[in-house]
């Protein structure tokens, strides 16, 4: 490969969120100067005063869409994107105020907001995904920044990121865990949930709670039934998927079938 | 093979003395020991770190550490982890290559692993490894990281004094009997007089390290005892393979809608294949640093249970959950067979107990045996 002749230009876009998963590339403390040095941090806000001009080689996407504003606001930015990659469970799925999908919004805004006039926002959240393109999806609330780093390093290579979509359960085993549903009976949702925070919660004794969202082909259904012989009520259940991935297709019918 | 007249006798000291001279010939000695609510698979200092009085529940899905009502150091069936992860370990850096201006270097990996005593190793574990060898040693293309660790270890095998809720070696004609494949093998004696251990060695090498522990030769009724403890457990097996030929069974049965049933129970997490002490998929992962002139190559187990594992243009071939796990237990118990002349199953009954739903390959065979039986009855 010849020596690139100019930076890629990098831009990190915030939509509703709780810039959780921007701080992951700030957090990359040792890494970050050699992504200064790869790539050209052209548009950045959390970290830097800059604006928006021209085009970028690689957009990160934190955020879901929650008003029209914005809606309007990510067709623009993915005009100046060559590559688009969402990051996070509020970009990829909705987020946890995809809670309102479930609910009535005016209920909501008649609590919290003295003056309704100033309050404009859409009736649901929703991923980036439903509005625009999106050449990869990065999974997790928050996202793990070693996995931030294989998504910046594999587009600098053109290659494909190394990001497994299995379950959990496999990463718990590489790490030769034991299995703490099976040998404790505390209830996990690893089976169901996509591989990258390395097993995090299973390794210190607590059930997956599901962050990283549904698995390449999730059977929530089954595991569900599981659940429920182990002593999760349909209340329980009904929590259970309706968290930070609440919104992801497959654990928003999940959760559907145990409402009342 | 042990020769019945070169049995010994030793006790718990002996024992203890056993994994201290093998730790003085240098040996990493791997062993039972509590981990974490399961008995696992792991470094042991001495006689202290088993899981002494410890046996375990197991069922689908599901194992519970209970107490003996003694001070038996053996007395529970397999756990979570098998010697595969020593054999073949779940990650591994295969190289490395560096980029400086238009030259590229590979940096070759100094695989040194430690050499492994591995004690408690079972029947089944012991066919286990016998499979493992002909997939990574057999046939013209030998696997040198599976090869360097195997030729180095020591064993010291046990025959089950109880079967696990789950097992079903007995079945399999792989257990709990040991039959080879070992350096030293014991038998517990727990009950009736001292605690004590028949050894009977299984090469030079394992007579030689018996020689230098305390012994005495083993007195006829001991060496019955020790017969007569493997036999009951080959008669109290939780598991039972059905007696049929079952790689013939599930050719016949490639499109049972036995196979959909399953499928909307299996959750494709691939722990099966985890746990499995035979399975011996990879996959190799690379990754590249920020400044492009570092590439790395690491090989990780993989699952038939995953999208990825079937991939190829266009999709993957193995989409279904229904295809995926018929893949899985095919290939463990019929194309193996045609692939390496075994059986792909020990009857371990790992995949049950750790199944997280509690999914029984056994169970399943036995469903599509009977529906033919019932069939020829109409
Ligand atoms: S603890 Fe959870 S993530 Fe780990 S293997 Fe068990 S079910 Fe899967
Ligand atoms: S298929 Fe199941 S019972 Fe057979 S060897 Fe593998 S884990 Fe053990
Ligand atoms: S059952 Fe699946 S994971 Fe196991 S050896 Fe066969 S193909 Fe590989
Ligand atoms: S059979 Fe059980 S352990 Fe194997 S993939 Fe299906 S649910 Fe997971």
């Amino acid at each position: 490969m010849a020596r690139r002749r100019r930076k890629p230009r990098l831009a990190v876009w915030k939509f509703a969120s709780c810039d959780g998963c921007q701080l992951s590339l700030l957090d990359c403390e040792d890494e970050l100067l050699a992504v200064a040095d790869a790539l050209e941090i052209a548009y950045f806000p959390e970290a830097s005063r800059g604006e928006i001009r021209g085009t970028y080689d690689l957009s990160l996407v934190e955020g879901s869409i929650t008003t029209a504003h914005d809606a309007a606001r990510i067709q623009d930015v993915r005009r100046r994107s060559c590559r688009l990659v969402t990051i996070g469970a509020c970009a990829t799925a909705g987020g946890i105020q995809a809670l309102r999908n479930f609910a009535d919004v005016e209920a909501f805004i008649s609590v919290v907001y003295a003056n309704r006039a100033y309050i404009q926002t859409l009736a649901t959240s929703t991923p980036i995904a439903d509005h625009v393109g999106v050449d990869f999806e990065l999974q997790g609330c928050p996202i793990n920044k070693r996995q931030l780093l294989e998504v910046i390093t594999a587009f600098l290579s053109g290659r494909r990121p190394t990001i497994p979509s299995h379950s959990v359960c496999i990463e718990c085993k590489l790490k030769g865990n034991v299995c703490i549903m099976v040998a404790h009976g505390t209830p996990c949702l690893g089976p169901v949930t996509h591989a990258g925070c390395g097993a995090l919660c299973p390794s210190y004794n607590r059930g997956c709670y599901g962050c990283y969202g549904p698995m390449e082909t999730p059977n929530t259904r089954a595991l569900s039934e599981w659940l429920q012989s182990l002593g999760m009520t349909p209340g329980d259940l009904l929590r259970v998927y309706r968290k930070f991935y609440a919104n992801a297709a497959a654990f928003r019918t999940e959760s559907k079938r145990h409402d009342p | 093979m042990g020769k019945t007249s070169d049995a010994a006798l030793i006790t718990r000291v002996g024992v203890q003395r056993l994994i201290e001279v093998l730790t003085a010939r240098g040996y990493q000695v791997i062993g039972p020991t509590v981990r974490n609510g399961a008995i696992g698979y792991d470094a042991i200092a001495g006689i202290g770190d088993f899981p002494v009085g410890w046996t375990d529940e197991q069922d689908g899905g599901h194992y519970r550490l209970r107490r003996r009502d003694d001070a038996a150091f053996f007395g529970y069936a397999v756990g979570p982890h098998s010697w595969k992860r020593y054999l073949h370990p779940p990650r591994l850096r295969l190289w490395r290559a560096q980029r400086s201006g238009d030259e590229m270097r590979i940096i070759d990996e100094d695989d040194e692993p430690p050499r492994y005593a591995f004690i408690g190793v079972r029947a089944c574990e012991l066919n286990a490894i016998a499979i493992q060898d002909k997939v990574f040693l057999g046939g013209p293309y030998v696997d040198p990281h599976y090869r360097s660790r195997r030729e180095a270890i020591f064993t010291v095998a046990v025959n089950c004094a109880v079967a696990g809720g789950t097992c079903f070696c007995a079945s399999m004609g792989t257990g709990p009997k040991v039959e080879a494949g070992f350096d030293l093998a014991l038998t517990e004696i727990v009950h009736d007089g001292e605690h004590r251990f028949l050894v009977e060695p299984g090469t030079d090498f394992g007579a030689q390290v018996l020689a230098e522990l305390p012994y005495r030769p083993a007195p006829p009724a001991d060496i019955d005892t020790a017969r007569a403890i493997v036999e009951r457990t080959a008669q109290s097996m939780g598991r039972e393979m059905p007696a049929t030929d079952v790689p013939a069974l599930l050719r016949r049965n490639l499109e049972h809608s036995r196979w959909d049933d399953v499928a909307e129970r299996c959750l494709t997490c691939g722990n099966c294949t985890m746990v499995c002490p035979t399975c011996f998929c990879t996959s190799v992962e690379d990754e590249t640093d920020l400044s492009g002139t570092m590439a790395t190559r690491t090989r990780r187990w993989d699952s038939c249970f995953t999208m990825d594992f079937s991939y190829i243009h266009g999709g993957s071939v193995r989409s279904s959950t229904r295809a995926r796990y018929r893949q899985w237990m095919t290939h463990k118990l019929s194309t193996w067979v045609e692939q390496f002349g075994t059986s792909g199953c020990v009857g371990c009954g790992r995949c049950i107990s750790w199944c997280p739903v509690g999914i029984d390959i056994t169970e399943e065979v036995r469903v599509l045996h009977e529906d033919e039986c019932d069939g020829d009855d109409s």
